[in-house]
């Protein structure tokens, strides 16, 4: 019995259900909610630290043995990307301070908060792939509410998108979890990768492996499926924005990665065939639909998709290198994109507008917060020494080394064209001085903006971070890509010895 | 009997696609609803239909005799319904608000986000 395999996923229950009891409390429900969320990573960081020490975690829910009861399980990619979670969701918590305004604040954002993440963290860490759907769901209703919370037009709209997407892919997640019961008679998701590589009818399984391929590439944002995406992504408000754009894609990825190392491995020269051309596809689609945007955060959501590519790339070529490029990424990409959102929230906060062609000037005004942009928008271009450097040189080299030369050579285009768009923000926003018709919008002025600046300015010396302390993110991501490799690991943690 | 559940479960997918492909966005939601009945009747069926034999272990006996129907799917369902209850609710509650906002039933005139 590990405690901690099950703290996070208590402990924003908790503190949801707290800042609900607050609710007419504005100013307590905001001090337990930077509490929660900073109590929630430090919780993911013991749990990260006590699964590198001894191994894959496993705590039988009530005490029901595997695989009749259900099972939380923590490997390091579960710790990874709880720890992942934990800090955005720390950096969107602190963030929220000052940008969230009263009003939606007074409509539950606070418990909202805790109950998304709760969602993401349950479903990191299930090792039931029911209840992984279960997580699905909490965290689907948490950021349906969220998406709109003020109401706006926009808001509406986007969401209409946002919800019939998610629930058709939810529909098909349960109707491929009905069909792999029918196959193995089993949920526990040890179990089923078990009794998988006896099945003896691998057509059925490639089926069932196809549709959790569309089912979970909608949530992740993958082509043809990620429509939804640039629709509702610049809507709400630019904490819930940053939030989204970290972790709910995210969850995607590794539902994939979970789900096509573990228990899809019967036929790798055609599934994950399919996901590299997914990969191509998704990585040109996205930056080339950011080339043509010309709002801040539009830009930004269809970055996540291009960028989304890039992890699935890692997967599909799967060589243990690549496995471990898809997993830097993941941990590279989360704290960049939320930071780029936090960065858009605060010059919107400073000038009333995303629009490119209404700003200007920045580098003029807010040198420091150009300084700021820079670090995060480089190393999502890939610039060294930043993090995203050493995310695209792994799967670059992983790519060469497994002679796909056609991936590498759409990753590298990709790359350029994202310093393109990078590039376009900088000129746009910092550079070029604002036009005059626009240059007395009203807007909060930097009043207040401390706190935010705190905020980015942390997340971006974690970006810097990994970048120059690239070794020991490296030795994390490896032994994590070892364990998702060698699937038996899971297995026997799982379900014991037998 | 599996066949003909399985007609009923494809006719299920195909009227909720057709209704989910019309424009007007009250019929989206019926569509939805359809979708997920799919899918709950597709995990009903997959787990196996058997008439007439509860799960219950008889006084005394520390198994069921003989074959009896798989309670676990039917949890599944359950949850499975309930949560598509509470989706479903806000998705009716979010088009009624959209319609509001909008002013219109027609998924043409919502798409300031798309450009």
């Amino acid at each position: 019995m590990r405690l901690e395999v099950a703290l996070p996923v208590i402990i924003p229950l908790f503190f949801g259900a707290l800042t609900l009891i607050l609710w007419r409390w504005r100013l307590a429900q905001r001090v337990t909610t930077v509490a929660g969320t900073g109590l929630m990573l430090l919780s993911a960081l013991w749990l990260l630290a006590a699964t590198w020490q001894d191994g894959i975690l496993v705590m039988h829910m009530g005490n029901w043995q595997a695989p009749f009861g259900i099972v939380l399980v923590s490997d390091l990619l579960g710790a990874i990307m709880v720890v992942l979670a934990g800090i955005s969701g720390f950096a969107t918590a602190v963030y929220s301070l000052t940008s969230m305004s009263r009003r939606h604040e007074a409509f539950g954002y606070y418990p909202l908060l805790h109950l998304l993440l709760a969602g993401v963290n349950g479903a990191f860490l299930t090792g039931d792939i029911f209840n992984l759907y279960v997580w699905f769901e909490v965290m689907l209703v948490a950021s349906f509410a969220l998406l709109i919370l003020g109401g706006e037009r926009a808001q509406m709209e986007g969401a209409i998108k946002y919800v019939t997407l998610n629930l058709v892919s939810s529909a098909m997640l349960l109707s491929a979890i009905g069909l792999l019961y029918g196959l193995t008679g089993t949920l526990n998701m040890a179990d089923i990768a078990d009794k998988l590589s006896y099945a003896e009818d691998p057509g059925i399984i490639t089926v069932i492996a196809m549709l959790f391929l569309v089912s979970f590439g909608i949530k992740a944002g993958a082509f043809p499926f990620f429509f939804w995406l640039p629709a509702s992504y610049h809507t709400p408000q630019v904490a819930v924005s940053a939030l989204f754009a970290a972790l709910l894609t995210k969850v995607g990825v590794y539902a994939l990665f979970r789900v096509f190392t573990l228990m899809f491995t019967q036929d790798v020269d055609y599934t994950h065939e399919i996901l590299l051309w997914v990969a191509a596809a998704t990585m040109l689609t996205g930056v080339l639909g950011a080339a043509a945007q010309y709002e801040f955060r539009r830009i930004l959501s269809f970055h996540i998709i291009s960028q989304i590519g890039y992890m699935i790339m890692g997967l599909a070529l799967f060589t243990p290198l690549a496995i471990v490029g898809g997993v830097f990424y993941i941990m590279h990409h989360i704290i960049v994109k939320a930071n780029l959102f936090l960065v858009s929230g605060l010059v919107y906060r400073l000038k009333g507008t995303y629009e490119l062609k209404e700003l200007g000037g920045m580098y003029r005004s807010h040198p420091m917060l150009a300084i700021l942009f820079l670090i995060p928008a480089l190393s999502l271009a890939g610039i060294p020494p930043l993090s995203g450097f050493f995310a695209k040189f792994i799967l670059i080299r992983a790519g060469v080394e497994a002679e796909a030369w056609w991936i590498v050579g759409v990753a590298l285009l990709v790359g350029l064209l994202t310093l393109y768009s990078m590039i376009k923000i900088w000129a746009e926003v910092f550079w070029k001085a604002q036009p005059e018709e626009y240059a007395d919008r009203p807007a909060h002025g930097s009043a207040g903006s401390g706190v935010l600046y705190l905020t980015i300015g942390g997340m971006a010396a974690l970006t810097v971070f990994i970048g120059l302390g690239a070794e020991p993110v490296y030795r994390i991501a490896d032994a994590a890509a070892h364990q998702l490799l060698n699937p038996s690991l899971y297995i026997d943690a799982v379900l014991g010895e037998r | 009997m599996e066949t003909l559940m399985a007609f009923t479960v494809g006719g299920l997918f195909a009227a909720a696609i057709y209704m989910m492909l019309r424009r007007s966005i009250v019929k989206l939601v019926i569509g939805l609803v359809l979708l997920s009945n799919a899918a709950n009747l597709l995990l009903f069926t997959q787990a196996g239909l058997l008439r007439g034999a509860p799960p219950l272990v008889p006084e005394g006996a520390m198994q069921p005799a003989g074959a009896v129907a798989d309670p676990l799917a039917q949890a599944l369902i359950l949850t499975a319904i309930v949560i598509g209850f509470g989706v479903l609710a806000f998705a009716v509650v979010l088009i009624h608000r959209a319609y509001e906002v909008v002013k219109a039933d027609d998924m043409d005139q919502m798409k300031d986000t798309d450009t």
